[in-house]
């Protein structure tokens, strides 16, 4: 019998996803990917994965999956998400081992919308166009998940090893940096110092294509129209509200609405983690400091296997003299 | 056409401060890893030709550090690796690039003659366009088919080619409630655009017609029919022909509808 994770009752907005799609752009494909990269490396890194396997994504709760394996390895991260196997608390930001029938509850997280489910060896599936990510829109990769589906694992069974934890990446409250920009020539210089002095709010109607923000109207002072060009994921597009909207990693390839400036890809999983209701402020960068984030960024993303740190073996010690 | 012809000081005024037409080409940074390059405001051919032939030529120089590129209408998105090359050292070689002057079109160039069924069931936005336009279905159909279109760019869904050349007694204001699942194959129009739908996708544009060729399909060896250059023309077919040309395998039905320019 394949090895699989069987849907009992799925969250609402489950996708598999890795590092995207990169290079189809020209084609109208989005590049897709984790919403907070960060986060599924370090899932991959707790299950010995490489970094950008594919993992399940979920925004808010998992739902729950029963395992129909000998035994699997799992990992939930992207933040301080209630998980249970069978009723028993199961800690986020560490690996556990999993055995046959075992039903993995995964909840909500008060610090987070994105989480990610890793399973070690991965799950069985065949890329397309050089990724597993699914794009529900364009029917690649796995659809929506429903009541019953399975996942197909690579492996019926792990051996039992000690278990891996780490420490999550710290998050602040910082303002969002952005680089202005490629469309700010549309709006007038006070219009961009009072946005970027704003404080705008993340609100329910937010998904993997984008963000749309409540808070100040940005006016466009020529005209809401331009002629439809490339955009990348991070990109702040005003259309005629005024309300800004942030492209996420699903976003469309070409869009015709100005783009005041663009989230750097260090502070872009941080965003898009900010749950409905709280407070996002904005501060410009100019290039060269954005690259030289960038390289911060890439060498914390690469730093993160190495954080993983082995769980010490339980001591024979009774519970009341244990330290913890 | 977009761009200001008339004086009309509100615009004129606020356009200013956007770009001035010497500015081109403009550079301007698309977050840290990706830049735009601008050769105008206006949807023309000879724009979009600029725009292909930098792509052409960048790929071409082999740079290190270009992850992709998005020729757009008036646009070339370059998305790049910093840890490879700076956003200053990637637009020096593209105004190197561009100083050496461009050659056009030096990559492919197809006429595809596009087989439309525009019966009842498959031109399903016909009647209201009829209403619109104030023409006969059979006008409608003839000036449809009479335009030769420019494939500018490539976006939206997989595959979907943005046309223009759409003959101006058809420019019509989207519908004001877009149809949520427009099937692959539509052939549609809306404004000054057209397009043939690659995958279900949402729509407010009218469908004139349906055809069998399918823009894009993964299980492909190349999944994309089409690139920004090549040119369409659209061909009634009567609905035999049409069922026929459907069951034909993806390589016969190429040999009906691709020429090689």
């Amino acid at each position: 019998m394949t090895p699989v994770l069987r849907a009992v009752s799925p969250g609402p907005y489950v996708t598999i996803q890795d590092a995207g799609r990169p290079g189809w752009h020209r084609f109208g494909v989005s590049g897709c990917g984790a919403m907070d990269m960060p986060s599924l490396v370090a899932g991959n890194a707790l299950v010995g994965n490489p970094p950008d396997a594919p993992a399940l994504e979920f925004a808010h709760v998992g739902g729950s999956w029963e395992i129909l394996a000998q035994s699997v390895r799992i990992a939930v991260t992207g933040g301080s998400f209630g998980v249970t196997a069978d009723g028993v608390a199961v800690q986020p930001w560490r690996s556990h081992r999993l055995q046959r029938g075992q039903v993995l509850h995964i909840k909500g997280a008060s610090d987070a919308v994105w989480g990610y489910l890793a399973v070690a060896h991965g799950f069985d599936l065949a890329p397309q166009l050089g990724s597993c990510a699914t794009h529900l829109r364009s029917g690649l990769g796995v659809g929506r998940f429903v009541e019953g589906d399975t996942l197909p694992l690579r492996v019926a069974s792990v051996p039992i090893a000690r278990e891996r934890q780490l420490v999550p990446h710290a998050s602040t409250a910082d303002p969002i940096r952005v680089v202005m920009g490629p469309q700010d020539g549309y709006f007038s210089q006070q219009e961009i110092a009072a946005f970027l002095a704003s404080t705008y709010r993340m609100t329910h109607r937010s998904d993997r294509m984008g963000a749309w923000l409540d808070g100040p109207v940005v006016a466009h002072c020529g005209g809401f129209n331009v002629i439809s060009d490339g955009l990348v994921p991070g990109c702040i597009q005003i259309p005629g509200s005024g309300k800004p909207v942030v492209l996420l990693m699903d976003c469309q390839t070409i869009g015709g609405y100005p783009k005041l400036a663009t989230i750097v890809s260090a502070d872009l999983p941080r965003f898009a983690q900010c749950r409905p209701g709280s407070p996002v402020k904005f501060a410009a960068i100019d290039i060269d400091a954005a690259q030289l984030l960038y390289r911060g960024y890439r060498a914390a993303l690469a730093q993160i296997p190495q954080t993983v740190r082995e769980i010490p073996e339980r001591t024979a010690l009774p519970f009341w003299l244990r330290a913890s | 056409m977009t761009m200001l012809r008339r004086p009309d000081p509100d615009k004129a005024a606020s356009t200013a401060s956007v770009v001035q037409a010497d500015a081109y080409p403009r550079f301007a940074p698309v977050g840290e890893a990706a830049l735009t390059v601008e050769f105008g405001n206006a949807v023309e051919p000879a724009l979009n030709a600029q725009v292909i032939a930098l792509d052409t030529a960048l790929a071409a120089a082999e740079l290190d550090g270009i992850v992709e590129t998005v020729p757009s209408y008036r646009s070339l998105l370059v998305c790049y690796e910093p840890l490879e090359i700076s956003y200053h050292k990637l637009v020096a070689e593209l105004r190197r690039l561009l100083a050496h002057g461009l050659q056009e079109r030096a990559g492919r160039a197809m006429t595809w003659d596009v087989p439309v069924v525009y019966e009842a069931s498959y031109g399903i936005d016909l009647p209201e366009v009829v209403q619109r336009t104030n023409l006969t279905e059979e006008a409608v159909v003839s000036l449809h088919t009479s335009a030769e279109y420019f494939i500018y760019t490539i976006g939206y869904a997989p595959g979907m080619p943005y046309l223009g050349g759409v003959p101006p007694a058809l420019h019509l204001s989207r519908r004001d409630t877009p149809r949520p699942h427009v099937e692959a194959g539509a052939v549609m129009i809306g404004g000054a655009q057209a397009c043939i739908v690659p995958t279900t996708v949402p729509s407010a544009w009218y469908q004139l017609g349906l055809t069998p060729l399918r823009p894009f399909d993964v299980s492909r060896a190349d999944p994309f029919l089409f690139r920004p250059g090549d040119r369409i023309r659209f061909r009634r077919v009567a609905l035999a022909e049409f069922e026929w040309l459907s069951r034909l395998s993806f390589e016969a039905l190429l040999q009906y509808v691709r020429t090689e320019a």
